[in-house]
């Protein structure tokens, strides 16, 4: 699943963040607001008009981004994760 | 003379630095600015336990040292000891924020790899407290390898112990890094060392509910998120109305009793009139309104500490993103109904270069501080007082008018400019949203005094000069009997040119002498019109009457319209333009500033004078 795709408060794991995707500046903030494969993360708000930018809580800070950015964060939900996994590897295959 | 050490307070946005600066320093602060960028330098004294005085800089924050903008390039390079300007610091105060440890220790892992003296301020211990977090600092401090103090800089705890660690670091002149910056290990690397400190550190966690998530659920909720944002703009200029009245009546009054007593005491000439025409009369115009700049200002330091804005930029983004900017555009565009120049100079903390050239060109169309002396005189001189509408006033609705034209023209310009000289793809929008804190009122009123000053240093320096200068030329050579002085004068004649080009648009003789001293910066024009109108004056009239009962009904109504129309737009203010300059690195942008300005002045003051004209007003 996405970032983009996470409901709303729902504890979920980077699983994944597709660097090439980025632009340098982009992808560099993002490490420096300390997104990283397994760090736990949580859409927390979202803004008024298409939903659009995401406020997720990153580690311990929040974070505000926009939609088209979260599409390139692949996120695991904590519990239902494996499952989809499988689910995901089943239907690739 | 013997130079005292200089110590670098450095740390992530967020973490409390200026607080903490602050509160070290004391009111004792020099801001200046480093040669060749606009980056501030903000520096203050200290004195060490042992009474050694130390010089604190405060350099700009940011998340690591690579750097993503100018103010992150100065931080980096006076760390490492190549700025220009600027010695080697004898040591590091390094700020971080002890609820946000995992993100803020990586910066302070890349600090301590380069071998430089250091002390470690754990600040906002008391909102981990708070959150559920307890930290051993004494583990930490033998993690990193250097002193940690914990602190809560808004409640001055910890200052002692940190003069205390530093007293002990502090030997004298700074020493080079021991390290090459180049081969400091990756963020990555860092990140994920700094999260394995933290936890180390972190001796309980519970799981809180923090006050920032409720308050964020209203504040950003998609209906009444907007909403609280368009109350709180709503009571944001009201105030600056409101609040301003009883103080500005009593400038006001303090300036007319000095006029009274200087009529009094010395008799007519030129004396006389050099300071009751020229400094009494021009200066006064502008100071008038420092009550107003200053409530401007309050709300914007407030919104700012209490971390709402950034909150306000995540509610804006989507609508900013139609004009191609984004959410961080808001905060500069408005700091720039204060001022352009903090607006112009805030919009740093814009990664995207194309993003941030638009916003700088487009700033000076939101309504500054100094327009409005020049749109109060205007209105109250000829809007009528007349109320259409239960709590609405026609002179108000005129001056909201002033100020939505000014925004609509500048998301207009965006547009354009988006699609032609800033062409590019939309840059992104991301940032940190700190929690909100209860902003401390020592450091509102240390920002607050610090505006008062430049503004009221700008009255006494460049206002004052140009009102004496344009009084010298409106005053020689005088005119015979019979003749307007103000036509007959050097400045008269000076004016009768540029009369040529603006009367096409409805301007008269007067307001071509006022407009070129208003080039300098746009209160200038009421001050300039003050002077005029009271060299013309007879003597008995001087003392009786303010600009707006001297102005009543000598212009047409569809001029007075269009030279409000020609402030909405036109660049009056050089250090704008020098500020721009400075921004964008060269001639090419101020210039551009410049005639694109002009050019939307002129015709939409003429499309005002020709449509009011028409409509027989």
């Amino acid at each position: 699943m996405r970032l983009d795709q996470l409901p709303l408060r729902q504890a979920a794991t980077i699983s994944a963040i597709d660097w090439s995707a980025l632009r340098v500046t982009e992808a560099r903030r993002l490490r420096e607001l300390g997104f990283d494969e397994g760090v736990r993360i949580e859409a927390l708000h979202v803004g008024p008009i298409g939903r659009d930018p995401i406020a997720c809580r990153v580690g311990r800070m929040t974070i505000a981004l926009r939609r088209a950015l979260a599409c390139a964060i692949s996120v695991e939900q904590a519990g239902i994760g494996q499952a989809e996994a499988a689910a995901g590897k089943a239907a690739g295959a | 003379m013997i130079v005292s050490p200089m110590v670098a307070l450095v740390g992530n946005p967020n973490a409390g630095k200026s607080a903490l600066f602050n509160a070290l320093t004391g009111a004792r602060q020099k801001v200046g600015n480093y040669p060749g960028v606009t980056v501030e330098r903000k520096s203050g004294r200290l004195a060490l336990p042992d009474g050694r005085p130390v010089e604190l800089v405060d350099l700009p924050g940011t998340y690591s040292l690579d750097p993503a903008s100018p103010d992150e390039a100065v931080t980096r390079d006076v760390v490492l000891g190549r700025q220009d300007g600027e010695r080697r610091p004898s040591a590091l105060l390094v700020v971080v924020d002890a609820t946000n440890l995992d993100n803020h220790l990586r910066f302070v892992l890349q600090l301590a790899a380069l071998g430089l003296p250091m002390v470690v301020a754990l600040n906002m211990i008391d909102m981990a407290e708070r959150d559920g977090l307890r930290i051993d600092a004494a583990a930490l401090s033998r993690e990193l390898g250097v002193p940690v103090i914990p602190t809560v800089a808004v409640r001055r705890r910890g200052v002692e112990e940190l003069k205390e660690a530093l007293g002990a670091l502090v030997t004298g002149a700074g020493a080079p890094a021991r390290v090459d910056v180049d081969s400091l290990p990756d963020i990555v690397t860092l990140q994920r060392r700094a999260r394995a400190i933290a936890v180390a550190a972190t001796v309980e966690e519970n799981a809180q509910r923090r006050w920032t998530h409720v308050a964020d659920a209203v504040a950003l909720h998609p209906l009444f998120g907007p909403l609280i944002l368009a109350a709180l703009m709503f009571v944001m200029f009201q105030a600056v109305f409101a609040w301003s009245a009883a103080p500005m009546d009593l400038i006001d009054s303090g300036f007319q009793q000095l006029q009274a007593l200087v009529t009094d005491v010395l008799p007519p000439g030129v004396l006389r009139s050099l300071l009751v025409d020229g400094v009494i009369h021009g200066v006064g115009a502008v100071i008038v309104f420092l009550p107003q700049i200053l409530i401007l200002f309050f709300f914007i330091l407030l919104l700012e500490a209490s971390g709402y804005m950034v909150r306000a930029a995540f509610l804006m983004d989507r609508l900013m993103a139609r004009v191609g900017l984004s959410g961080r555009a808001f905060i500069p565009l408005l700091s720039s109904f204060a001022c352009a120049i903090p607006g112009i100079m805030a919009t740093r903390t814009i990664d995207d270069p194309k993003d941030r050239l638009t916003t700088i060109l487009i700033a000076p169309l939101m309504t500054c501080s100094a327009r409005l002396p020049v749109y109060a005189v205007i209105i109250g001189a000829f809007i009528p007082a007349r109320s259409i509408g239960p709590g609405i006033g026609l002179q108000g609705l005129v001056l909201f008018g002033l100020y939505a034209v000014g925004i609509v023209g500048a998301m207009v310009v965006a547009l354009v400019l988006r699609r032609t000289v800033a062409r590019g793809a939309n840059g992104g929008f991301m940032m940190e949203m700190p929690k909100y804190q209860m902003p401390n009122w020592r450091d509102i009123a240390i920002g607050l005094w610090q505006r008062a000053w430049i503004f009221l240093r700008r009255a006494g320096t460049l206002i004052l000069a140009a009102t004496l200068l344009l009084w010298a030329l409106l005053s020689f050579p005088q005119a015979p009997a019979g003749v307007s002085q103000s036509e007959y004068s050097a400045a008269g004649r000076i004016a009768d040119g540029l009369e040529a080009v603006v009367r096409p648009i409805g301007f008269n003789h007067q307001i071509a002498l006022a407009i070129i001293p208003a080039m300098a910066a746009r209160e200038v024009a009421v001050s300039s019109l003050a002077t005029v109108y009271s060299i013309d004056a007879k003597d008995d009239e001087t003392t009786a009457r303010s600009l707006v009962g001297r102005l009543q009904g000598k212009w047409p109504l569809p001029t007075a319209l269009a030279f409000l129309m020609w402030f909405v737009f036109a660049p009056q203010c050089l250090s704008t333009l020098a500020v721009i300059r400075r921004e964008t690195n060269g001639w090419t942008w101020p210039a551009f500033t410049l005639g694109y300005l002009f050019v939307l002045a002129y015709v939409a003051a003429g499309a005002t004078y020709w449509l009011a004209t028409a409509l027989g007003l």
